[in-house]
């Protein structure tokens, strides 16, 4: 084992903002960087990131088994046949009898640890058990909103839990920016939201019709290196992550055109 | 506050202002409420009780003034802007404390 494992959590407060999407897309942006990855599904009463990963058909056992010592840890891990770098982990099933408890997510997590250098844990919507579950096992997190009001108020909710639990250094992405419509001042700024949140910004993703795409085929934009806007700015986070100074470009502020100084004349302070 | 060309514009057309700006003056008084765990009613109650604590010293424009909680960098303060139009001769006396 070389540099000790980086256990991150993925969270939202809000649900379908794009968390599971995230986890799916830099899992594998992280496994084709030479990253051993290991995406850990804390979802299991809703689970989707098998799906998202087109490993929905290849889950035999889940993280309980591997508590009751029914199977091992490596029997559990479902091996992405692409990425070999990356498997997934789902926490449990939605039939199972028994919740999981902290304790078992940090078994589980410190297990993990011998085998990966990252840990993505998808966590679930909401601040409840399983969003508990979930912080249990991580040590930094992404918090991922879009720029509407009901997403960056549940993202804020999170964070100050997240600040409660010590867990550090928290980072954002702000996923579905629509670049025209915040030119036009019709949408939450960039800066609006990391003022508010008061957070670093790790990445910025535009919405991207291809990520439906993708979703219906169970193969993540950054898998077969497309060249869309969402596909770079997944990769990016992942190599942010990793340390690499990517930097990052505000798509409202990026336009050309007479249409854009138009607007971005508009926008100026004038009191 | 600030005010953006396009603001402006509007306002000068009578049209409302561009949403983002209501977003965010929206979230910020939600998140102070939120962060602070005060409700309206109980901002209200302190607000009045507060207006009336600095009236017993000094005459207020109560018209202009306000108290609210304001947030930056997810530190809430609470604002109190109350305009003094003079200061009372005598101070009025305090309610009885139980002194």
């Amino acid at each position: 084992m070389a540099a000790e494992t980086r256990y991150i959590l993925i969270c939202s407060g809000k649900g379908g903002v794009g968390k599971t999407t995230l986890t799916a897309n830099l899992g594998i942006a992280l496994a084709k960087q030479g990253v051993r990855t290991a995406v850990l599904d804390a979802d299991f009463g809703l689970r989707n990131l098998d799906l998202l990963l087109g490993l929905e058909n290849r889950i035999v056992y889940t993280a309980q088994e591997v508590l009751a010592q029914t199977c091992r840890l490596e029997q559990a891990l479902v091996k992405h046949k692409q990425q070999p770098n990356l498997a997934l982990l789902p926490a449990g099933n939605p039939r199972m009898l028994e919740w999981l408890t902290p304790d078992d997510m940090k078994t589980i997590a410190a297990m993990l640890g011998d085998l990966f250098d990252v840990v993505l844990i998808d966590c679930p919507a909401g601040i409840e058990d399983g969003f508990k579950n979930a912080v249990a096992a991580a040590r930094e997190a992404i918090v991922i909103t879009t720029p509407e009001v009901s997403a960056v108020r549940d993202a804020d909710r999170v964070i100050g839990l997240l600040n409660t639990e010590g867990i550090s250094p928290i980072q954002l992405v702000l996923n579905r920016v629509r670049p025209k419509m915040m030119a036009n001042q019709e949408m939450l700024a960039v800066s609006d939201v990391t003022d508010i949140l008061a957070l670093p910004l790790l990445g910025l993703v535009v919405e991207d019709e291809q990520v439906i795409v993708s979703t219906n085929r169970g193969e993540p934009l950054t898998l077969n290196g497309a060249n869309s806007p969402a596909a770079q700015a997944y990769t990016n986070v992942a190599r942010r992550l990793r340390g690499d100074d990517v930097p990052i470009v505000d798509p409202s502020q990026e336009r050309q055109g007479l249409r854009a100084k138009i607007s971005r004349l508009m926008n100026t302070k004038i009191f | 506050m600030s005010l953006t060309l396009r603001d402006a514009i509007n306002r000068l057309l009578g049209r409302q202002p561009a949403s983002a700006s209501t977003a965010k003056q929206r979230l910020q008084l939600v998140l102070a409420h939120d962060r602070s765990d005060l409700n309206p009613e109980l901002l209200q109650q302190m607000r009045r009780e507060i207006l009336e604590v600095v009236s017993r010293y000094v005459e207020l424009d109560l018209d202009e003034g306000d108290v609210s909680l304001a947030t930056e960098d997810r530190v809430t303060a609470l604002v109190a802007n109350l305009p003094i139009k003079r200061a009372r001769d005598v101070v009025l006396p305090a309610p009885a404390a139980g002194a």
